[in-house]
């Protein structure tokens, strides 16, 4: 294992006593954790779909290397400098955003993918964390900068991000960003008032979403009525868990995968469950949580309003995606394709995740009495 | 600070405030103005507050999710895994039995093995085949080869292996190779009720006969479907129709055996039958049923209900007599006798000679409107209801004029199935009641539903007739000593396109027993049998149908319990006396004014 000693002042030697290491192991389990599923759950779905069968297991440790590498490389750098790379980022992102409209692949009816030679890059993953970030920054401006009009343009940019994103269609993602940057917008000190109104519009956009989009309308008629359609997939997830009891049938000895089209991604925690069974499934749980409230435990001690606002915005949205996800499976909720946090086979959704969580780890590093140069 | 953005400035002022906190301490320095700092500090200290909210509110969503894992993993979900259908003890042995009256088994459902192989898993396909082969001689090795060593990750090599075949292949341990439980569908009767039962497909749905009608419910319960078949008598009948048929060279035939107070069938053949097991690739002809699904111009035999509308208005009566001197010129018809007796003849002489001539002429009095009204009665209108699906509509003319009445009067005209014929006929002897024919046991004690179709009076006056088709009549060879057998031949030419054929006919033979008080109906139909030498030539239903009737009802008489009776004594000769049978002489100077009396 690599070691540092205490005054080396190299930049890793610096990152390396001020970053959060619990934090760094937690997701460095849950990698783990992940590629292991991965390697249980995919094979099944590649070798139905007539790819090669080690095809996920391939492609997601490819991705991970360059998510780690990213993940590493964000967290090296000063609050200030991820606010200028968020900025850039959410910029360029955005941009690419609306130009899926134009040169965009359309896939399964929504157009989110731009094909660059190598793999296909899904911008709104990159707009959600960088968002966070900015969003975090112009709600802090308000309150640090009387006369800045931070929440107005966080509004607006707002405004813009839930127009681009519900135009691909991508309701989910919409949702995420809506309610993490509800979250900030709770966090940055929206008088309570406010909170409740938004709150109604909140639940009011979920029901015009009923109505406008039929595949909406019909995934939610589903889950309020199991006899309504077709919940092969619930079922079947339902089934694994139930099948896979306290310990589980043991890793690859599943046979969801077998069945449900999308075990390696929207419903590999059913895998879990069924394979490794509810311990290990509490353990995920305990991961989540841990990665989660160790993140918010650092921002509670920070100082810096920025910072609180944006680890806590990106640490919501990772706690909302892993909540989603698994609360779909266990047919808590709709079902809404999203994926668990490093643990689903998501491509290049896991750059993405590399660079948001890479930016809660250099927001969390600590910081001695300069909080504005480290 | 010079040379930082402005925006810059701001952001950092939450941690500059801090910072002028220090400062402050250490004295001297500028710090920020009071306000700002005190701006800055409520806003961190409300987002630290808030922070705690969103921890605990995520922290319950997070607590919800384990409750609900360890809810789903450790109760189960509300769906029916297969585990909780085996615990609940639902039966696994699937589709329930079909049974004879007596409990005999004409269908039931065994456990088998299903081979079959995922081909990505055969280590050395052709080793694999070999060894395979070697076990299942029948398999073809070059397919299984060839099945084997397809990219495929599923084929099936081999349904329903029995337990041998099963070992056989299980002890070869090939990689790759895997049983499905599976159940067959097993008549052990097989082809002998194949008409009656029906089969199942592949995959256990019925597709024909009784499994098809009862599909459902053969699914959904265990209890056996008791039917009325009586596997002895379809045994015998069949053996019977059978022998008919390979004398006479005929293309198919058709038997009953029917209850004519119950209405149920006892024993329903159809030839040619087949294996219930391996229907696929049979051709229509053989899975025809000619019972229930052919509907034939039924010819002579139709006078009994020609006969039985004309006693059944009150306005003709046994002793009448009609012309049948001349043949009937209808347009281009001729209507003739083919036993022509070339005189005038009472109603039970056209009926025992099975006089055209004179049915016509009993028809035509009676009237086209009053005889479209009895055929409905007896059922000739509609399908046959009966539980099979192969139930054929009747075809009846469109519209019903005078020469159809005159043709339906000797069974031409009007095509409708030998099950029709044999339940309309029943209704004219068991007393006038047309009961529903059944497939099924009927349980005793449950009172049988039916509907007055003919008066008593007819129907006694009709077992007369029957009787003396067979004692002096067109059927001498039906008869069985003891048994009272009665009945009516009947041969029908069979129509080619739009002609009547000269040598292809339908000869029947429909016979009842004991004629005093008739239990039993026996039906035999021979489809285009050829005359032989030893029939003289003939090919008629007297000649190819009634010996047959006559073997039957002596085989099975004893069977069904029917008691033989001395037919010489009194009482048996009166019930079966008829006053004006043949005038004699009288009849030659017969008046027609003389019947208006």
């Amino acid at each position: 294992m690599l070691t540092f000693d205490r005054t080396d002042h190299s930049l890793f030697g610096r990152w390396w006593w001020t970053v959060d290491r619990w934090m760094l192991g937690a997701l460095g389990v849950l990698i783990g954790y992940g590629t292991v599923l991965i390697m249980a759950a995919s094979p099944a779905v590649a070798e139905r779909i007539g790819l090669d069968t080690y095809h996920f297991v391939e492609r997601h440790v490819i991705n991970l290397i360059p998510a780690l590498i990213v993940m590493i490389a964000v967290s090296l750098l000063t609050p200030r400098g991820i606010r200028r790379m968020a900025l850039v980022v959410f910029l360029v992102s955005l941009a690419l955003v609306a130009a899926t409209m134009v040169i965009g692949v359309e896939i399964k009816g929504a157009r989110r993918w731009i094909h660059v030679p190598g793999m296909s890059i899904q911008p709104s993953e990159f707009v959600k964390p960088a968002f966070a970030v900015v969003a975090g920054w112009l709600f802090s401006l308000q309150r640090t900068s009387p006369g800045f009009p931070g929440n107005l343009v966080s509004i607006l940019l707002y405004g813009f991000v839930a127009a681009a994103l519900l135009m691909q269609p991508d309701l989910g993602m919409a949702f995420v960003v809506s309610a993490v940057w509800f979250t900030q917008f709770f966090l940055a000190g929206l008088n309570v008032a406010l909170v409740g109104v938004l709150g109604v519009l909140g639940v009011c956009g979920l029901v015009a979403a009923y109505f406008a989009f039929p595949h909406v309308t019909s995934r939610i008629d589903r889950f309020l009525d199991p006899s309504h359609g077709d919940t092969y997939q619930v079922t079947r997830s339902l089934e694994a868990f139930s099948n896979g009891g306290l310990f589980g049938t043991g890793p690859g000895q599943g046979t969801v995968k077998m069945s449900l089209p999308d075990a390696h991604a929207d419903f590999i925690f059913a895998v879990a469950g069924e394979e490794l069974g509810l311990l290990w499934c509490l353990v995920l749980i305990a991961l989540f949580a841990f990665i989660v409230l160790r993140g918010f435990s650092r921002a509670f001690k920070d100082t810096n309003l920025f910072v609180v606002l944006a680890v806590g915005g990106l640490l919501a949205q990772f706690a909302l995606q892993a909540l989603i996800n698994m609360g779909s499976s266990l047919h808590l909720m709709p079902t809404k394709g999203m994926t668990l946090p490093f643990v689903s086979y998501g491509g290049s959704s896991l750059i993405a995740l590399g660079f948001g969580m890479g930016m809660v780890l250099a927001l969390t590093r600590k910081r001695f009495g300069q909080g504005d140069q480290t | 600070m010079t040379g930082r953005g402005t925006d810059e400035i701001v952001a950092d002022l939450g941690s500059q405030s801090r910072r002028g906190g220090a400062v402050l301490e250490h004295g001297g320095m500028t710090r920020p103005t009071a306000p700002l700092r005190d701006v800055v500090g409520h806003a961190l200290e409300q987002a630290h507050n808030r922070l705690m909210v969103t921890a605990a509110v995520l922290s319950l969503a997070f607590g919800v999710i384990a409750i609900r894992v360890a809810d789903v993993t450790l109760l189960g979900p509300n769906v029916d895994t297969h585990a909780a259908l085996a615990a609940a003890g639902t039966p696994q042995g699937g589709r329930a039995d079909i049974i004879d009256r007596n409990g005999a088994l004409l269908a039931t459902s065994l456990a088998t093995a299903s081979l079959y192989a995922d081909p990505k898993l055969i280590i050395d396909p052709k080793a694999a085949t070999r060894k395979l082969v070697k076990a299942l001689p029948e398999l073809n090795h070059d397919e299984v080869l060839a099945k084997l060593s397809s990219e495929k990750r599923f084929v099936w090599l081999k349904r329903n292996l029995t337990p041998r075949q099963h070992y056989a292949v299980h002890v070869l341990g090939l990689p790759g190779l895997f049983f499905q439980n599976e159940e067959r569908r097993f008549y052990p009767s097989g082809s002998l009720t194949s008409h009656v039962v029906g089969f199942t497909g592949v995959d256990n749905n019925g597709l024909a006969g009784l499994e098809q009608s009862f599909d459902k419910k053969l699914k959904a319960s265990s209890t056996p479907l008791q039917t009325s078949i009586d596997l002895r008598l379809q045994h015998i009948l069949r053996r019977e129709v059978q022998a008919q048929v390979d004398e006479f060279k005929g293309i198919g035939a058709a038997g009953l055996i029917y209850d004519v107070n119950t209405g149920e069938v006892l024993a329903m053949v159809s030839l040619p039958d087949f294996d219930p097991h391996e229907p696929a690739g049979l051709d229509k002809d053989t899975l025809f049923n000619r019972v229930t699904l052919g509907v034939y111009e039924m010819g002579s035999t139709f006078k009994i209900f020609n006969s039985a509308m004309s006693l059944d208005t009150g306005r003709i009566r046994l002793s009448d007599a009609f012309d049948a001197t001349h043949a009937i010129h209808v347009g281009r018809f001729t209507i003739s006798d083919y036993h022509g007796k070339n005189r005038w003849l009472t109603v039970p002489e056209i009926f025992m000679y099975s006089s055209n001539i004179g049915s016509v002429r009993m028809a035509l009095q009676i009237g086209t409107a009053t005889q479209k009204q009895f055929m409905a009665k007896m059922g000739f209108l509609q399908p046959v209801p009966v539980e099979i699906p192969e139930a054929a509509w009747p075809l009846v003319p469109h519209p019903w004029r005078d020469i159809n009445t005159m043709t339906i009067a000797f069974g031409h005209g009007i095509s409708v199935s030998a099950l029709h014929l044999v339940v309309a006929s029943a209704s004219v002897l068991n007393g006038g009641i047309m009961v529903k024919p059944t497939l099924l046991k009927r349980q005793p004690g449950v009172p049988i539903q039916g509907e007055r179709v003919v008066s008593e009076r007819t129907s006694e006056q009709m077992r007369k007739l029957f009787r003396l088709v067979v004692t002096d009549g067109t059927a001498k060879f039906a008869d069985v000593p003891g048994y009272l057998v009665g009945g009516k031949t009947g041969t029908a030419d069979k129509q080619r396109g739009r002609h009547y054929a000269q040598n292809a006919r339908l000869s029947s033979f429909i016979g009842a027993f004991p004629m005093n008080a008739p239990r039993y109906i026996v039906f035999v139909m021979v489809d285009e049998p050829k005359p032989s030498a030893a029939t003289h030539g003939y090919a008629t239903g007297g000649w190819v149908a009634a010996p047959a009737v006559g073997r039957l009802v002596r085989q099975i008489g004893p069977l069904l319990g029917v008691e033989p009776v001395d037919e010489n004594r009194p009482e048996i000769r009166q019930a079966m006396a008829i006053e004006h049978l043949n005038r004699g002489p009288a009849l030659a100077a017969y008046q027609p004014d003389a019947r208006q009396e």
